[in-house]
C-alpha cells in the first residue's frame, strides 16, 4: 500500500477465560481504504471490531492510531466510530436528534447542528422531512442511512460497520452496498467493515483480510485471495474450489494422489516426494473434445447439472469417488446427459498450488 | 375470526369483571356516595351536602394528608436512588446472581409485614437490641430510635423495596446494549448516556416502580402506627379513626375519596406519559 498506516495492530490477543478468540494479530489498515474483514461466525471478527471501536482492550499487544497507542482508550475518547449490526438508532428520539447526537456533545449550537444534519441528509438521500421523523417510522433502509448519518456526523478518523446489512434482504442490501462503495470514494474516510459474507466483502472492498479462529490467515485484493489462497480453508471460502492432492515426482512432474491426473509437458514447482493442493477453479475446467489437449486432464461421468442464472455448474463424478465442479456460461453450456463419460481438462496456468506447513 | 375472539375475551373477563364490581367498584362507590352526605349519619338517604370537606379544610385534615404524600415521596425518591444501582446490575452485570439476589428481596415477603416490623420496634426501641447494644458498649443513655417521622420513612423504604426494584430491573433490561455502546462510541459520557439513554428508555420501568411505591406508601398505615406511634398521625389514621371511634363515615369517606383522587389522579397522569405494553413485553 502506498498510503500511510491509519489503524495499526501489533500482535494484539484477547483471551475469554482459556479460550483465545484472537490470536496475536498484526494487521496495517491504510489511510482512505476500504478494508473488509471476512470471516465465518465464531472466527472472532466480532471481537476484534469491539477491540478497534475501543469496546474493549486486549489481552495483550497494542493498536496504534496515527502512530499514536490507543490500546486502553474507551470508546468515547477514540476518534472512530461505529455502524452496529442492530444500528443503535436512538428509538425516542428523532431521525435529526439522532444525527445530531454527537455534534451535541461536542457542544455546537443548535443552527449548526441542523445545518450539519440536513447536509448529511442530502448526503444519504434522505428527504430533508426525515428530519423531525421518528426513527421507529422509517424503513429499513432508511434506518441504515441514518445510522450512517450519525456516524459521518461524529466525523470520525476510521468508521467501522459490524455486519450493518446483514438483516436486510438481498435486492435493498445489493442497493445499500453500491451506496457505501460510493460514499466511501466520496468521503475518502477509512472504512473498516466486518462480515461474514464474501459476497459483500468482494463487492466494496479495496482489500479483504480473511479470518478463521482468531487468526488472520490471509490479506489482500479479492482477485488476489481468489486466484492464490494461501491454504484450503480460504480456497473453499472464497467460493467452489477443485482441489486434487498433489506429489512431486521429480523434474516438476507429478502425479495425482486421490485419482489419476494425466499431466502433459507441463511443470509445477514441486520437489520430488513433496506434496502439496492443487487449485483449480471450476470455470476454468473444460469439458474437452476427443483429441483436445489439456496441461492436465482426467476422466469422469457427468453426474449432475445445475442452472444458476447466467452460470451453469455441473457435478462430475471422478474414478476415486470424489465429484470435481465445472462451471459455465449459460450460453457455452455443455451438451451432455447423466451418465455421459466425458473427459476434462484445465491448464497450469489457471490452477495455483497450496502448500501448506 | 376477530368477532369470536372478542366474545372469548369478553366472556373469559366477565367472572373477575363480576368479582371486581362486587367487592372492589361497589363499595368505592358506597364510599364515594357517603363522602357527600352531612356527617354522623350511617344511609346514603339524605340531601347531598359538601360539609365533609369543610370540616377537612377547618379541622386540619390537610395536615396528615400532605405528611401521608411528603412521606410517600420521600420513600419513593429514597427508594429509586437506592434500588437504580442494585437493579442495573441485576439487569446487566450480575448474570444468574441476580436470581440469588431475586430470591432473598421475595423471601423478605414471606413473613407479614407487620411481623417484620415488630422485628423493627425490637430493635429500635428504647433499650431494644440496637440502641441497648449501644448503651451497654458506649456507657452513655441512649433513647429509643423510634417515633419520630424518617423512622417511618426508612420503614416504607424497607415495606416497599421489591416494588420499586423488580420494575426498575424490568425497564432497565429493557435498553438494549447496543445503544449505551453506541452512545459511548459517538462520544457521550457515562453522566449522558444515564440521562439521555437510560433513564429515558427505562422509564417504563422507573413510572412503574415508582408509581406503585408511592400509592402503596400514600395509604400505608402499619409503619406509622408501629414505628411512629402516636407521634405521627398519617392520612390512612384518620380515615380509620373517623370510621371507627369517630363513628363518622361521611367524614371518614370523604377523607379516603381525597385521598383517592390526588393518588389516583398522579397514577393516571403518570401511566399516560408511559408504554404499559412495553414492559409488559408486548412491543411490535
Amino acid at each position: 500500500m502506498a498510503s500511510q498506516t491509519v489503524l495499526r495492530l501489533e500482535g494484539v490477543t484477547k483471551r475469554f477465560g482459556s479460550f483465545t478468540a484472537l490470536d496475536s494479530i498484526t494487521l496495517d489498515i491504510a489511510d482512505g481504504e476500504f478494508l473488509t474483514i471476512v470471516g465465518p461466525s465464531g472466527s472472532g471478527k466480532t471481537t476484534m471490531i469491539r477491540l478497534l471501536a475501543g469496546m474493549d482492550a486486549p489481552s495483550s499487544g497494542e493498536i496504534y492510531l496515527s502512530g499514536n497507542r490507543i490500546t486502553h482508550l474507551p470508546a468515547n475518547k477514540r476518534p472512530t466510530c461505529m455502524v452496529f449490526q442492530s444500528l443503535a438508532l436512538f428509538p425516542h428520539r428523532t431521525v435529526g436528534q439522532n444525527i445530531e447526537f454527537p455534534l451535541k456533545i461536542r457542544g455546537l449550537d443548535r443552527a449548526a447542528r441542523r445545518a450539519r444534519a440536513m447536509e448529511l441528509l442530502q448526503l444519504l438521500r434522505l428527504p430533508a422531512g426525515y428530519y423531525g421523523k421518528g426513527v421507529m417510522q422509517c424503513s429499513g433502509g432508511e434506518r441504515q442511512r441514518v445510522a450512517l448519518a450519525r456516524a459521518l456526523a461524529f466525523d470520525p478518523e476510521i468508521l467501522f460497520f459490524d455486519e450493518p446489512l446483514s438483516a436486510l434482504d438481498y435486492r435493498l442490501r445489493k442497493t445499500l452496498e453500491k451506496e457505501l462503495r460510493a460514499l466511501h470514494r466520496q468521503t475518502g474516510k477509512t472504512f473498516v467493515y466486518i462480515t461474514h459474507s464474501l459476497e459483500e466483502a468482494m463487492a466494496m472492498s479495496d482489500r479483504i483480510a480473511i479470518m478463521r479462529s482468531g487468526r488472520i490467515v490471509q490479506t489482500g485484493t479479492a482477485a488476489e485471495i481468489y486466484n492464490t489462497p494461501k491454504d484450503r480453508f480460504v480456497a473453499e471460502f472464497m467460493g467452489e474450489v477443485n482441489l486434487f492432492p498433489v506429489e512431486g515426482t521429480g523434474g516438476g512432474h507429478f502425479k495425482g494422489l486421490a485419482e489419476p491426473l494425466q499431466a502433459g509437458t507441463a511443470t509445477l514447482a514441486l520437489d520430488a516426494a513433496a506434496r502439496a493442493t492443487l487449485m483449480v477453479r471450476p470455470e476454468f475446467v473444460r469439458f474437452l473434445a476427443p483429441g483436445e489437449m489439456a496441461d492436465c486432464s482426467l476422466e469422469g461421468e457427468l453426474h449432475n447439472e445445475f442452472a444458476l442464472g447466467s452460470r451453469v455448474q455441473y457435478e462430475v463424478g471422478l474414478p476415486g469417488g470424489r465429484a470435481l465442479t465445472v462451471e459455465k456460461l449459460a450460453e457455452a453450456r455443455f451438451d451432455g446427459n447423466y451418465g455421459d463419460h466425458v473427459t476434462l481438462g484445465f491448464d497450469l496456468a489457471h490452477s495455483h498450488l497450496i502448500r501448506e506447513a | 375470526m376477530e368477532r369470536i375472539e372478542e366474545r372469548q375475551g369478553l366472556l373469559s373477563a366477565l367472572p373477575v369483571l363480576i368479582l371486581l364490581g362486587a367487592i372492589f367498584l361497589a363499595p368505592l362507590l358506597v364510599v364515594a356516595g357517603f363522602a357527600f352526605m352531612p356527617p354522623k349519619v350511617f344511609h346514603l338517604a339524605h340531601l347531598p351536602s359538601f360539609e365533609n370537606f369543610r370540616i377537612f379544610f377547618d379541622q386540619g385534615y390537610h395536615a396528615p394528608l400532605l405528611r401521608s404524600l411528603g412521606m410517600a415521596g420521600a420513600a419513593t425518591v429514597l427508594l429509586f436512588v437506592l434500588c437504580y444501582p442494585l437493579a442495573y446490575g441485576m439487569a446487566k452485570i450480575f448474570g444468574r446472581f441476580s436470581l440469588a439476589i431475586t430470591l432473598a428481596v421475595v423471601a423478605t415477603l414471606f413473613v407479614s409485614e407487620n411481623i417484620r416490623l415488630f422485628g423493627w420496634v425490637l430493635t429500635l426501641m428504647k433499650g431494644g437490641m440496637l440502641p441497648g447494644h449501644l448503651e451497654a458498649w458506649t456507657g452513655l443513655e441512649m433513647d429509643g430510635l423510634l417515633y419520630n417521622l424518617p423512622i417511618i420513612v426508612l420503614g416504607l423504604t424497607y415495606a416497599y423495596f421489591p416494588f420499586m426494584l423488580f420494575p426498575l430491573v424490568q425497564g432497565i433490561s429493557m435498553v438494549p446494549d447496543d445503544l449505551r455502546l453506541a452512545a459511548s462510541d459517538l462520544g457521550a459520557s457515562r453522566l449522558r448516556i444515564f440521562l439521555e439513554i437510560d433513564l429515558p428508555l427505562a422509564m417504563p420501568g422507573i413510572v412503574v416502580g415508582s408509581l406503585l411505591t408511592f400509592v402503596l406508601a400514600a395509604g400505608a398505615m402499619a409503619e406509622s402506627k408501629l414505628l411512629g406511634g402516636q407521634a405521627v398521625i398519617v392520612m390512612a389514621d384518620e380515615i380509620e379513626t373517623a370510621f371507627t371511634y369517630g363513628q363518622n363515615w361521611p367524614l371518614g369517606s370523604a377523607l379516603a375519596l381525597i385521598l383517592i383522587l390526588i393518588v389516583g389522579g398522579l397514577a393516571i397522569l403518570a401511566l399516560s406519559k408511559i408504554d404499559l405494553d412495553g414492559i409488559m413485553g408486548r412491543r411490535s
